[in-house]
């Protein structure tokens, strides 16, 4: 089982760490990790994704949350929340194959970024398995470099975590 | 923020703080980029105590605050100084015990240089610390003291480290001392649901075979008188963890004493049969579960703790509550019912009759149970700190403890060398109170060099070496174990312990036959003087009874040896 919790955090130097070094000691696996600042600057926001039983779960939110860095962790459920992930991917191209991946990437309304002579790189956003889809099919054109960020997800309506 | 600010040094402004903090006692080394520091402690009116090895400082600062409740302070210097607290920090860690430790380090400017003496204690402290601070400036570090006092003190207690920089002692600032912390991350449950208390209620008037499993977190929060009215209300026996021991009476008929790999059969065979297991700020350790898909098979479990990371962290429970253990005692007592557990009171003493602890004593040789029973004799209200190994077991068993802070010994880490700075530390929060330190030849010889630190000071702690000429308790797994193949733990080499204390200025004894050791013993107390007597005993006794590792704990053997 897949959970993504959003994890808020004091924004300062080192919970990165005390956070990484939680997982990896307790022997939680995390499948992505994103951190960035929120709307207030004081703290920042992981979304970490999280595989796992329900008791693994159980333990990785308490565990967390038992950091003093930590302010709150929710569980961010498919359903009730908007999942989005970024990848930025170059593509070689030459003459003869350059049309058809662009029109690759008008298909998955993923952006062209920079166009160089025998490369294209496609900035994709969307959820997993659309950036798995454009990168399936790009592949057989050759992917020279190809970079993803974590996951990171809100709730769906109104209401915060 | 409160009153007027003072402008002073980062320095001074540390002693303030720790006066702030009402600290009577802080045990440490100087170094390097203390300098400022110490020059601050140079007048100050806070005792600091030199300690000659920083593993000391940190375990005398445990053993302070195991033996008081109070938080311990220790501190050393950057880089090895600061490494060198990492085993009395784990040791902390492991036994939830309050403590902040203050380490200096290498000026801002040349941190991450690979400077002179320079060791990223934050980093190697991370899983071993409840939080800790790298100080980033001076003017933050009255907030961080305050901090770190608190974290350390609230919750399930554990050690706190401060990271100082040289520059933030010695750079200036406008001082005060803030009246409260806000940390919006840190909000410990304190107060158990009432709900869940009833809940609990309920389960306990179903129960017919119920056992209380108490553990540290009783003793944390001071809750052992309480722990004594819940039992006595609800007729049922209570079961300790090592570090549990003291929060019940030993005496008391409802007492089964300790579980687990070399608890009571009794207390062992009760856990195994009861409808109705009650944990109170207990982790189900493995030492004290065995085989865990085989523990407490019939029972249903309610587990009270403050830290709700433990709930169903090692057994499934069936009604958590999250709270301290003293209020959720106090409320649980005023809710429940007595149990109908006559039958049960009446089987758990007969098998008290049936299978007590025992060792099979002699005339010629001195057995290490018969020892324990002596200093009980002689000094039953004595603080009894112990190292690692077979002593402490026997200590545990065979020592029956009145009242809570009286047993203090590393549970959870096993540190080998905990027991003599701890000791030190607990006579030093408890003058009132004869500490002895209950050790074994190997882990005496792990912080011995700490008897300059008790002569110097005057703090007469008396060790009992039990000396076997052995690492006791690895001896007796490889004799279990491993086809009697004693691979490196007989270490008949030792020094003369009584030339060694005498060496010191400590008062040296030894005993090597039965009828001298109560004299010994009666010497070491009417002394008054820092004191270790070398107890020459039995070389090869095993603990006994024992559950073999990976075996359920009625799976217990008897292991008593003649001489």
């Amino acid at each position: 089982m897949r959970h993504t919790l959003a994890v808020l955090v004091e924004n300062k130097s080192g919970v990165l760490a005390r956070v990484a070094g939680l997982f990896s000691r307790r022997g939680y696996n995390i499948d992505s990790l994103a951190v960035g600042v929120t709307e207030d600057p004081t703290i920042s926001r992981m979304t970490i994704v999280v595989r796992g039983d329900d008791h693994v779960l159980e333990q990785v939110t308490k565990q967390l949350n038992k950091l003093i860095d930590v302010i709150r962790v929710t569980d961010l459920s498919a359903e009730e929340s908007v999942e989005r992930e970024l990848a930025l991917i170059k593509v070689t191209v030459d003459a003869n194959n350059r049309s058809e991946i662009i029109q690759i990437a008008d298909i998955f309304r993923a952006r062209i970024i920079d166009v160089a002579a025998k490369s294209i790189t496609i900035e994709v956003t969307g959820n997993e398995d659309k950036i798995l889809g454009i990168e399936q099919l790009l592949r057989p054109f050759g992917i020279k470099e190809m970079v993803r960020t974590g996951k990171i997800a809100l709730t769906r309506g109104v209401k915060g975590v | 923020m409160t009153g007027a600010t003072e402008r002073m040094t980062g320095a001074q402004a540390f002693i303030e703080c720790l006066k702030k903090e009402d600290v009577e006692v802080m045990f440490g080394y100087p170094g390097g980029v203390l300098l400022p520091i110490y020059d601050a402690i140079y007048d100050a009116d806070v005792r600091h105590i030199l300690v000659r090895h920083e593993q000391a400082a940190a375990h005398a600062a445990d053993g302070y605050a195991r033996a008081t409740g109070k938080t311990g302070v220790c501190l050393a210097t950057s880089g090895p100084g600061a490494t060198n607290l990492v085993t009395g920090i784990g040791t902390a860690y492991m036994d939830s015990v309050p403590m902040v430790a203050f380490t200096g380090q290498v000026p801002s400017f040349m941190l991450g240089n690979d400077a002179f003496q320079e060791a990223d204690i934050t980093g190697i402290t991370l899983p071993i610390t409840k939080h800790n601070y790298l100080v980033p400036s001076a003017d933050e570090l009255p907030r961080i003291i305050k901090e770190a006092f608190h974290i350390a003190s609230t919750g399930r207690q554990g050690p706190v480290l401060v990271d100082m920089p040289k520059d933030v002692t010695t750079d200036e600032l406008d001082f005060s001392y803030p009246d409260k912390v806000e940390l919006r991350g840190y909000k410990p449950t304190f107060k158990a649901n009432i709900l869940q208390i009833k809940k609990a209620a309920e389960e306990i008037s179903r129960s017919v075979t119920p056992v209380i499993y108490a553990g540290g977190g009783v003793i944390s929060s001071n809750g052992s008188s309480e722990l004594l009215a819940f039992a006595e209300k609800i007729m049922a026996p209570v079961t300790n963890t090592l570090t549990g021991i003291g929060s019940f009476p030993g005496k008391h008929p409802l007492s089964l004493g300790m579980l687990g790999m070399h608890g009571t059969k009794y207390a062992n065979y009760a856990v195994q049969e009861c409808d109705l297991l009650i944990a109170v700020g207990a982790r189900f350790d493995d030492r004290v579960t065995g085989k865990i898909e085989s523990f407490a098979p019939n029972a249903r479990i309610i587990h009270i703790d403050i830290d709700p990371a433990e709930i169903s962290k090692n057994v499934r429970v069936d009604l958590p509550i999250v709270g301290d253990a003293k209020g959720t005692l106090v409320n649980l007592t005023k809710y429940a019912k007595p149990c109908k557990s006559e039958d049960w009171i009446k089987k758990i003493t007969d098998w008290k009759v049936k299978y007590p602890l025992h060792y099979i004593n002699s005339d010629e040789v001195i057995k290490p149970q018969y020892i324990l029973e002596q200093i009980h004799e002689a000094c039953e209200d004595a603080i009894i700190v112990t190292e690692v190994g077979q002593h402490q077991m026997w200590a545990a068993q065979y020592f029956s403890f009145k009242e809570p802070r009286s047993f203090i010994t590393s549970g959870g880490l096993g540190t080998m060398g905990y027991g003599f700075p701890a000791a030190m530390g607990a006579k030093v929060g408890r003058p009132d109170k004869v500490v002895f330190n209950i050790a074994g030849d190997g882990s005496f010889q792990m912080s011995s060099q700490e008897l300059a630190t008790v002569v110097e000071n005057d703090i007469p702690v008396i060790v009992a070496v039990f000396n076997n000429g052995f690492l006791g308790m690895v001896r007796q797994w490889q004799e279990l174990f491993f086809d009697h193949r004693y691979s490196h733990t007989c270490i008949s080499g030792s020094v003369d312990f009584v030339k060694l204390a005498e060496a010191y200025g400590a008062l040296g004894l030894r005993a090597t036959k039965p009828s001298e050791v109560r004299p010994v013993i009666d010497e070491a107390i009417a002394s008054g003087r820092p004191t270790v007597i070398d107890f020459i005993v039995e070389r090869e006794e095993n603990v006994s009874p024992m559950v073999p590792a990976g075996a359920a704990i009625n799976e217990i053997l008897d292991l008593e040896r003649k001489s």
